[in-house]
């Protein structure tokens, strides 16, 4: 317990001395609130999503094994 | 396929990747950097190098944190945008990226807060070992993702399994084929060394810009022979690991090295062309093969074949690779239609035909030949810029370096002018060489195996092209941002007493 205490500690005391750092928290979070809210959930859904994996083989199958301009 | 659909996605990848290598290369090359310059402090017990290492890591930092989880938007157009691809590698990618994942990203993110927020709270040797572990974990994140890459641009260690339409890793003996496959070494270490070479121009840019200002020169005089010597280091790496690269792309990819080359009709003592009809003879063939003589095919003679391969085969013509892809891609067809029906006696039959036609695979969506060729003008001139930055870097390290040896180092501000412009130029550099890597791949996802156009999911592309310039304009604010707090960091300077210590 007390190693986890110290380990906490240190990062407390980290992040409240932190000066320039507290700007660059500000911007790697919003740049993760952008990048898993807003992009993952809006505009970038998995092509394949919710079909089951027999479902996903045949669907590259047929992509695959057509020539596209037959 | 609407072929806006493509070029979008490609425009929207290219952006992405293109962006993330902004801050990749700085990591690599800076953290070794402060490692060097905090092993100096260490060994010496000098403050003032631990005040200089504090400075670079301000920088390190402001990059670092701009570009963390930028490459997660690229896993994210891999599942949306390249659904195909995605299912057809995913066994391939999985492991490395999971690695990567798993080890490299939480190694650095462990020993980052160390170096952080420790100086006061740790030994001076575990500093200096958190330090080293940060840049090692960077490096060993970026192994694993040019693992990945190295298997589009030269894949092997796979089995194709018609049934699950994926390539698998069957064994641990694939998954090192995959591992330490001759492109991945020489991708990497390329590619690494680019890094440092990356970070030392950056360093002596900036000192270069104190010297001409005088101001911080003590510091400025310190940090430009660490970066030039380092830097000097770093170019002949990256000759080096290019050249054993060339190599390698001539044997794996010779459309590339055409391309690169602008080569049309090969020959046994091939000219490397410098800029238009400046040539050096026989100098592509030595390059390519490290032989004095040696066939370096040109752009028409790999889609005529006929010609002796390296393993005394002879070349097919784009033609018969068409025709042998087509029959790979029949056959999956219909070796799929049997296996449902239950027809097993066609299956074995299927299979053998698809495994003795697979290498040509990605042919079969080939509609025309010339659609092999990726675009010339591009690689030309983005080789180009890549080989004669790199000259111009070494060039400028060499005579940086002997000006310090000979303490005349500001009486030459012209040259600490170019060093600081060689900062924007070294990241054109390093971006032409991406270019050329993955523009050169063209029109191949994984080379010979699946084109950009089997690979692509079918979207809108009115949706692809929305995504495009919303990512232009988050990638855009959040430079000026780095930028902004960079220079601002840079223009507050280190702050270090000049005057406490004679050691420099």
């Amino acid at each position: 317990m007390n190693i986890l205490n110290a380990i906490f500690r240190f990062y407390v005391e980290g992040f409240r001395r932190m000066t320039l750092g507290r700007t660059l928290w500000v911007l790697v979070l919003l740049k993760l609130f952008v990048i898993f809210v807003i992009l993952r959930l809006f505009f970038f859904r998995p092509a394949m999503q919710g079909m089951t994996i027999e479902e996903k083989q045949q669907h590259v199958a047929q992509r695959l094994g057509i020539p596209l301009d037959k | 396929m609407d072929p806006s659909l493509i070029d979008w996605s490609r425009a929207q990848f290219a952006l992405t990747a293109m962006y993330h290598w902004l801050f990749v290369p700085l990591t690599l090359g800076l953290g070794v950097i402060m490692g060097i310059m905090e092993t100096i402090y260490v060994v010496r017990g000098d403050e003032y190098w631990k005040r200089l290492t504090q400075f670079w890591m301000k920088i390190f930092g402001v990059n670092f944190a701009v570009g963390v989880a930028t490459g997660l938007i690229l896993e994210f157009e891999f599942g949306t945008n390249w659904s195909n691809y995605s299912w057809l590698v995913g066994d391939i990618f999985g492991a490395p990226l999971a690695i990567e994942g798993i080890i490299a990203f939480f190694m650095e993110s462990t020993f980052i807060a160390v170096m952080y927020f420790g100086w006061e709270k740790v030994s001076r040797r575990f500093h200096l070992a958190s330090t080293w572990l940060t840049t090692l974990g960077a490096t060993i994140s970026a192994w694993w993702i040019l693992v990945a890459n190295a298997w589009m641009q030269y894949p092997v260690g796979m089995t194709f399994n018609p049934d699950t339409v994926r390539n698998e890793m069957t064994s641990l003996s694939s998954f090192f084929t995959v591992a330490f496959s001759p492109m991945a070494i020489t991708k990497f270490f390329h590619t690494v060394m680019s890094g440092w070479l990356t970070g030392a121009v950056v360093v002596v840019g900036i000192s270069a810009w104190y010297l001409l200002r005088r101001r911080e020169e003590r510091f400025a005089r310190s940090s430009m022979l660490v970066g030039s010597i380092f830097g000097l280091v770093a170019c002949g790496l990256v000759m080096l690991t290019g050249d054993t690269s060339g190599v390698i792309v001539g044997r794996t990819q010779p459309m590339k090295l055409a391309a690169f080359e602008g080569l049309e009709d090969g020959s046994e003592h091939a000219p490397l062309t410098i800029v238009g009809d400046m040539k050096i003879p026989n100098m592509l063939t030595i390059l390519a093969t490290h032989q004095w003589t040696g066939f370096v095919p040109g752009i028409n003679d790999i889609l005529n074949g006929g010609y002796k391969l390296p393993d005394s085969t002879t070349a097919l013509s784009a033609e018969e690779k068409m025709s042998r892809g087509t029959i790979a891609l029949e056959a999956l067809t219909l070796y799929r239609s049997a296996k449902n029906k239950g027809e097993t006696e066609k299956i074995e039959d299927l299979r053998t035909r698809l495994q003795e036609n697979l290498p040509y695979f990605g042919y079969g969506h080939i509609r025309d030949k010339h659609d092999l060729i990726p675009p010339v003008g591009l690689l030309f001139w983005s080789f180009r810029i890549m080989v004669g930055l790199g000259s111009l870097f070494c060039l400028i390290f060499c005579l940086l370096v002997f000006l310090q040896y000979r303490k005349q180092l500001t009486r030459w501000p012209l040259l600490l002018h170019v060093a600081v412009w060689c900062i924007p130029l070294v990241y054109i550099c390093s971006q032409a060489g991406w270019i050329c890597a993955e523009v050169g791949r063209q029109p191949w996802a994984i080379q010979d195996l699946l084109p950009i156009n089997a690979a692509v999911s079918a979207l809108q592309s009115s949706s692809v092209r929305v995504t495009f310039f919303i990512f232009l304009v988050i990638f855009t604010l959040l430079l000026v941002a780095e930028l902004r707090i960079l220079f601002n960091v840079v223009k507050k300077g280190p702050q270090i007493d000049e005057t406490t210590s004679p050691n420099t």
